[in-house]
């Protein structure tokens, strides 16, 4: 694990040596106070909580992350470095691991300036920081979650747009798998053990209970073992893809 | 040294490579030759790690290419085909990342750094962004990253493709300075070059070895090995040079208006030649005796190729 560091650095720094980094923070930071201001009513709930900011990121996410993810291995595979990088004496889940660190960071990053909301709402009114801390929390795993699909996907397919609308297609899913537009085509059918392991991957689920500051030991492991999960398909994925 | 042992790649439409076994000395710097899509790129990639063979192994200073994938890496400075770089990083933040990958830190990675740099005339461009550089540079960079952690084995899939002449040149002094005590494989379809900087010459077509020898090897394989060419002030009588002992065929190039006198093979023909020159006070403005074509012996070899 000595080499992750530097993918990782390599990797964060290119963030920030194009317009990418810039570009993403603004329209995150400006889209996530529309939502919470117009869309959500924050004023009009007349309540001191972010719960109308955390609430808007499950679909906020399902389309700026998977741009933020679609880069990772398109980009290698597209320019060749990916031959450069993978005949390093580096192993690949260090690769893959420091690459998705990099990206989660960043995103970490881009919630942390949404710190003003915070302020705002202090200023406010007494809200129950404790809830709010859990919310960025939540939100992040939840985009944790968000890269490492993006991230298998972006193995997957040369092309950046392809990955990208790939990314959020699954995303997608995993958000309404908890809703009755996906368990109805299960109902008929499936037994319920199954009806119920469909509805408990929902992202939206776990992510309103972490987010409302319910933190249940389930739900982390729930978004970490996803994370995982993902991440391994993608260390499989680029070992099967990166010659084509 | 480096062992290839039946080396094998097969993909869903075609084999790329084709039971390739031979086999690199310490000191060797071997020409890896054939047309494009021969299969050197493919059998470089497998070297190197990149790729997995179908079947067949090959050893790296006898680290297996399967079985001990990164101890071989660590011997490995390879430079893939077009030289990728990232193109958003500047020269030195780059080489820092390829230096920290290989395990250097502090005063021993500004130490590799420094020597690459320095080796390959970099000091003026460490500061700008890859993508900015011109195409020799990029090149230089590659070839950096490379030599960085000095390795025993340099593997460069066409270096010097789509340089210009003084930058080819450049290339080729850096690997003459770099081949003592290395083994370095270079792959290439520029016939020059390996006269110019190989020892050995190995050629492939359609994932086979169809010939390994020395470059003067290869030449004399020619059927222009030993031929004369000469280019006369006036008409040359050709069937007193056809009639010539040793002599396999007069050759006339209508353009330069030469005449190439073959050899039969293991012949040598200039005495015979130059005497009937002088007898006959022919006035001669050229001559020239030839070693062999060795893009003649390329065409032999890889007749029939598709590719």
């Amino acid at each position: 694990m000595r080499q992750l560091p530097a993918v990782f650095k390599r990797e964060l720094g290119s963030y920030f040596a194009t317009p990418l980094a810039y570009v993403f923070i603004v329209i995150f930071l400006v889209l996530s106070g529309v939502f919470t201001f117009y869309l959500g009513g924050f004023f009009e709930s007349n309540q001191a909580s972010l719960t109308p900011f955390f609430n808007f990121h499950p679909w906020l996410y399902l389309f700026l992350v998977p741009a933020l993810a679609m880069r990772l291995w398109a980009e290698e595979r597209k320019s060749g470095t990916i031959e450069l990088l993978m005949t390093l004496p580096i192993g690949r889940f260090e690769v893959v691991a420091g690459k998705f660190l990099a990206a989660w960071v960043f995103a970490g990053l881009a919630l942390l300036l949404t710190f003003p909301m915070v302020l705002t709402v202090n200023y406010l009114g007494e809200p129950d920081n404790g809830a709010i801390a859990t919310g960025y929390l939540g939100s992040w795993l939840l985009a944790g979650a968000y890269l490492a699909i993006g991230s298998c996907m972006s193995a997957l397919a040369k092309n950046q747009v392809i990955a990208f609308i790939l990314a959020v297609g699954l995303c997608f899913l995993f958000i309404v798998s908890g809703f009755p537009l996906v368990l109805d085509a299960f109902s008929a059918w499936a037994p319920q053990w199954l009806l119920d392991a469909v509805a408990s991957l929902s992202f939206l689920v776990r992510f309103d209970a972490i987010s409302k500051g319910v933190v249940d030991l389930r739900d982390l492991l729930y978004f970490l073992s996803l994370i995982a999960a993902w991440l391994a398909a993608t260390v499989v994925v680029v070992d099967l893809k990166k010659a084509d | 040294m480096i062992e290839i042992q039946n080396l094998t790649k097969r993909f869903v439409q075609h084999t790329a490579v084709d039971g390739l076994s031979f086999r690199v000395r310490r000191g060797e710097v071997l020409g890896f030759l054939g047309p494009n899509g021969a299969g050197k790129s493919t059998t470089m990639k497998m070297l190197t790690g990149f790729l997995a063979p179908s079947s067949g192994t090959a050893s790296i200073l006898g680290f297996d290419i399967l079985r001990q994938t990164r101890k071989a890496q660590r011997q490995i400075g390879y430079l893939p085909e077009g030289a990728p770089c990232y193109g958003d990083m500047s020269v030195r933040g780059f080489l820092g990342f390829i230096a920290e990958v290989r395990g250097y830190r502090g005063a021993e990675k500004r130490r590799r750094i420094d020597a690459a740099v320095a080796r390959l005339e970099l000091e003026k461009v460490l500061g700008q962004t890859i993508e900015t550089l011109s195409k020799g540079f990029k090149r230089r960079v590659g070839l950096a990253q490379a030599i960085l952690h000095e390795p025993p084995v340099l593997i460069l899939d066409e270096p010097t493709d789509g340089l210009d002449p003084n930058q080819k040149h450049q290339v080729r002094e850096l690997i003459r300075s770099l081949s003592q005590d290395r083994i370095i494989i270079i792959s290439t379809h520029i016939l020059e070059e390996v006269s110019a900087v190989c020892s050995r010459a190995v050629v492939i077509a359609a994932g086979r070895l169809v010939a390994d020898g020395t470059p003067l090897e290869l030449e004399s394989r020619s059927r222009y090995h030993q031929a004369v060419t000469l280019v006369g002030s006036e008409v040359l009588d050709q069937v007193a040079l056809e009639a010539l002992p040793g002599v396999a065929g007069v050759e006339r190039n209508a353009l330069e208006g030469s005449l190439t006198v073959l050899a039969r093979p293991g012949e040598v023909i200039f005495p015979q030649v130059n005497a009937l020159i002088h007898q006959r006070g022919w006035q001669v403005r050229e001559l020239d005796v030839e070693r062999g074509r060795l893009d003649e012996v390329f065409r032999t070899l890889t007749r029939g190729d598709a590719a």
